[in-house]
Parts: structure tokens; sequence; C-alpha cells
């Protein structure tokens, strides 16, 4: 569950590790059969942010104080 | 006939006035090569065009000259624009030029061509400069016109491409007087407040003068300033602008740009499956390889017969046993042997043994125990102890004995 917090780029970065890791083979079994079960989590996790996302679009104005301020931005595009 | 004479002065001005009703020199276009080109502090720039049969002096006030796109060389092929006119203090004619424009080229080109020229000396387009763009940016950070075609372009590919990024907006004019200080000050509102991982700083097609603020000093050192890597996005494939010169990558169109600015999602699902299929086969391969080690241990004498091999084991276990408990009893015996004859020494020497012999002690009053007859004397209180009681006595007489 709480990889669906993290960005898609974390969960690659952590996929590479995990895969990585399996290849090089100096994995005790135990620790393999669960590096197996989060990479497996994280290759889901990720296939769906990629067919589920949908891109955020912000328009970013300077408020009265200078700092950025985020308004809805319609694009028929999306 | 007497020769009317007038002043210099008088002479001066009549000609200024002819020359001021006549219409051509009001507004003539002359075209020449500019030569002892000088800019007065003024802001006045005064020059000399000339070709191979003359010259003509020139002078062109701030007020035009602020408005030039290029700034005027020696040797350059210039069309210029203005009217001529006397300078009565040196009683010479000069052009009062209003504009100049390159010959052959447009002055826009000219000014191009210095400030690439100029940049590119100081290293803004140097690639050691350049940085690397992040492979799956978070944050988009999109520099243009929110009116534009453009715009919705780059979201509709970057949607297709990496649903999984946020776009942040950043309204600007992208062209008119007002453009290049809006695209220079997004550049550097967005690296102030770390809006995004990527800018993307552009707009869509048009002519040389809509694109003009990609070509402006001030944009193109923002974009070398900016922290955020910086992908120019101006017109279309043939428009190359300063910024694209100065961005750490230039794509040919908008669109182009959100292709580069982010990864395909085919292309990513495509990695998963790899990822997926190697992590598969390492697994297998490890298991495969734990089984090989299990029978190979399986296979060996004490888990063929766990029997036999506890039974030995158990003999073994009986021996030792024994040796311990048999050198236990050896080592009490002699402990035991040791102990009687100390306690038989002790009993010998206690001083109750003696007095059960017959033998008493004497004391003094003090309780000092009388071992010399020196140490008695007549008429002293002494205290006689036997084995089974004590009484007082007096001495009546002492006698030292005399071998």
């Amino acid at each position: 569950m709480n990889q669906n917090n993290k960005t898609f780029e974390e969960n690659m970065l952590r996929l590479e590790q995990i895969v990585r890791a399996m290849e090089r083979g100096d994995v005790a079994l135990e620790e393999s059969l669960k590096l197996f079960k989060e990479g497996t989590e994280l290759v889901q996790t990720c296939g769906k942010l990629l067919d589920d996302a949908q891109l955020q679009v912000k328009l970013v104005v300077a408020g009265p104080d200078g700092k950025p301020i985020e308004e809805d931005f319609h694009s028929d595009a999306i | 006939m007497t020769q009317q004479v007038i002043t210099v002065t008088q002479i001066n001005e009549y000609i200024r006035a002819m020359m001021d009703a006549d219409r051509l020199l009001n507004n003539v276009a002359i075209k020449g090569e500019i030569s002892n080109y000088k800019l007065y502090p003024s802001g006045h720039h005064y020059f000399t065009i000339k070709d191979e049969g003359g010259a003509l002096r020139c002078v062109m006030f701030k007020s035009n000259a602020q408005r030039l796109r290029f700034r005027p060389e020696n040797g350059m092929k210039v069309i210029a624009i203005g009217k001529i006119s006397v300078f009565p203090r040196d009683g010479a004619y000069q052009l009062y030029c209003t504009g100049l424009t390159i010959d052959g080229v447009g002055d826009l080109y000219a000014a191009f061509e210095q400030l690439k020229a100029k940049l590119q000396a100081e290293g803004l387009f140097d690639s050691a400069h350049k940085k690397a763009l992040p492979v799956f940016p978070g944050t988009i950070g999109i520099i243009t016109s929110p009116a534009g075609a453009a715009v919705h372009d780059m979201l509709r590919i970057l949607n297709k491409r990496y649903p999984p990024s946020r776009v942040r907006l950043l309204p600007v004019r992208v062209q008119g007087a007002e453009a290049p200080a809006e695209i220079a000050g997004a550049i550097r509102y967005a690296n102030y407040y770390r809006l995004a991982d990527l800018l993307i700083v552009g707009r869509g097609g048009g002519s040389i003068e809509d694109l003009w603020a990609f070509n402006d000093e001030q944009v193109a050192r923002a974009i070398y300033a900016s922290d955020i890597p910086v992908i120019s996005a101006v017109g279309h494939e043939p428009d190359v602008t300063i910024s694209d010169f100065v961005a750490d990558l230039r794509a040919a169109t908008p669109s182009n740009a959100a292709e580069l600015a982010v990864p395909d999602r085919d292309v990513l699902r495509q990695t998963l499956d790899g990822n997926f299929a190697t992590m598969v086969t390492a697994m297998s391969r490890q298991i495969g390889n734990c089984r090989k080690h299990l029978q190979m241990l399986s296979e060996c004498a004490a888990l063929q017969s766990p029997e036999g091999y506890l039974q030995q084991r158990r003999k073994s276990l009986e021996l030792l046993r024994n040796r311990l408990l048999s050198s236990q009893n050896h080592l009490l015996g002699q402990k035991n042997q040791r102990y009687i004859g100390l306690t038989a020494k002790l009993d010998a020497m206690s001083p109750l043994k003696v007095l059960s012999r017959g033998y008493a002690l004497t004391q003094r009053e003090d309780g000092v125990l009388i071992r010399e007859i020196a140490h008695v004397h007549c008429g002293d209180r002494v205290c006689i102890t036997l084995a089974d009681g004590r009484f007082k006595a007096t001495v009546e007489e002492v006698k030292e004995q005399t071998l």
C-alpha cells in the first residue's frame, strides 16, 4: 500500500535495485523470495500508474505575497 | 551694380531653407558602406556612408538610435533613411538618419548574428554547461502562452506518453515588447520556488518578428542561469533561436519538446515486463540451485542412516560418561584421605587434649599466661585451669628449678 505514495520514479528505481540484486544471485533464498514479492508488487503498481494516471495540470500565478498559487487549467487535449 | 554682402550665417540659413523645401532631400534612402562610426556618450551616433565615388556624413540621434536592433559597424553595407540638411556650424550638409537597415539581409538577422557571436564568446552555448534531463520528471514546468495551440499540443503528448507526471503552466506573453521580460522572469520564478524538475520554454510557429522574444539577451541569460534543466521549443523545425543554443536541449517544435521531456509509457511497460521476466528467471535459478544443494546433503551418510549414526554417537557418549565418573571418584578419594590426616593432626595439637592428660595452665590475675618462674612472686594471686574447671590460688613459695 505504501508504494502508492511513492513517485513513479522512486518505484522504478527500487525495482531496478531489486532486479540487480536478484541477478547478482548473492542474496539468501529467503531474502530473494521477499525481494521477488516486493518486485512483483512494484511491477503491478507501476503498470497500474501508467494505465490509470491522468496528467495533472495547474496554472501557476504569483499570489499577493509573490508566492506561487495554483489554479485549475482545463485543456480539451487531455 | 553693387553686390549685396551677406553673412555666413545668412547664406547657410538660405541654403538650409532651400534644402528643407526639397521633397526628395526630406525623405531619402541611401545605400552605402559605414565608415568612421562613432557612438558618443550623448547616445548620438556619427558615421559616414560611402561608395566608390564619394562619402556622406550622417548623424543618428539617440531617440532614433534606440530603435536599432543591431549595432552598426564599420564596413557594414546599409541603407540609411532620413533627410539631408545643412549643419550650419560647419557649413556642411549631412544626413539626419532616422532609420538604418542592413543592405541585403534584414536587421533582425544582423542582430541575431551579433548576439549569437557575443553569447558564444561568453560561453553561454558550451556543452559542458548543459545539464542532463531527469529521466522521470515528476513535475514539468511549461513557460508559454496559455492561449496558444502549442500548450495543448504539449499537454496531449505528455498525457499520452507519461501521465504520472504533473504540469505547472507558467503563463507569459510570447510576443511583443513585454514578452522577453515575462519569459525571463518566469524562468527565474520557477527556479526561485523550485516549481519543476524540468522546464519547457517556447511557443508555436510565427514570423521571425513573432519569435523574436526568444532571441532576446535577457531570455538567453535566464535560461543559462536556470538550475532547472530547460528545453527550448520555439516555432517550427527550421526556426532556430538564441534560446535554442543556450537551452540544455533544443526541441524542433513544442510537440517535440513534450516527446523529449518524458519517457514513453509503451517503452516503460516493456521495461516493466522485462524486469519481471528477469526476476522470474533469477528466482527459478536460485530455487533450482537450492534444490540441488538439498539433494547433495540428503545423500550424505548421516542422513542416509540416521539410526546407525545415533547409535554410534550414543556409544561414545557412554564411554565418555564412564571416564568422567571414574576420574571423579579417584579425585574424591584422594581429597578424603588428606582431610582425615589433617583432622588427626589438629586434634593432637589441641590444648584441651594436653590438659586432659593432667597438665594445668597458670595465669596471672591480668590473664597473662605464666611460662617462666621469674614471672611469679610470693603472694601473687593466680588462676589455674584444668581440663574440667579452674580455681584461684595464692603463691606461697617460689623456687627456681635448677638442673
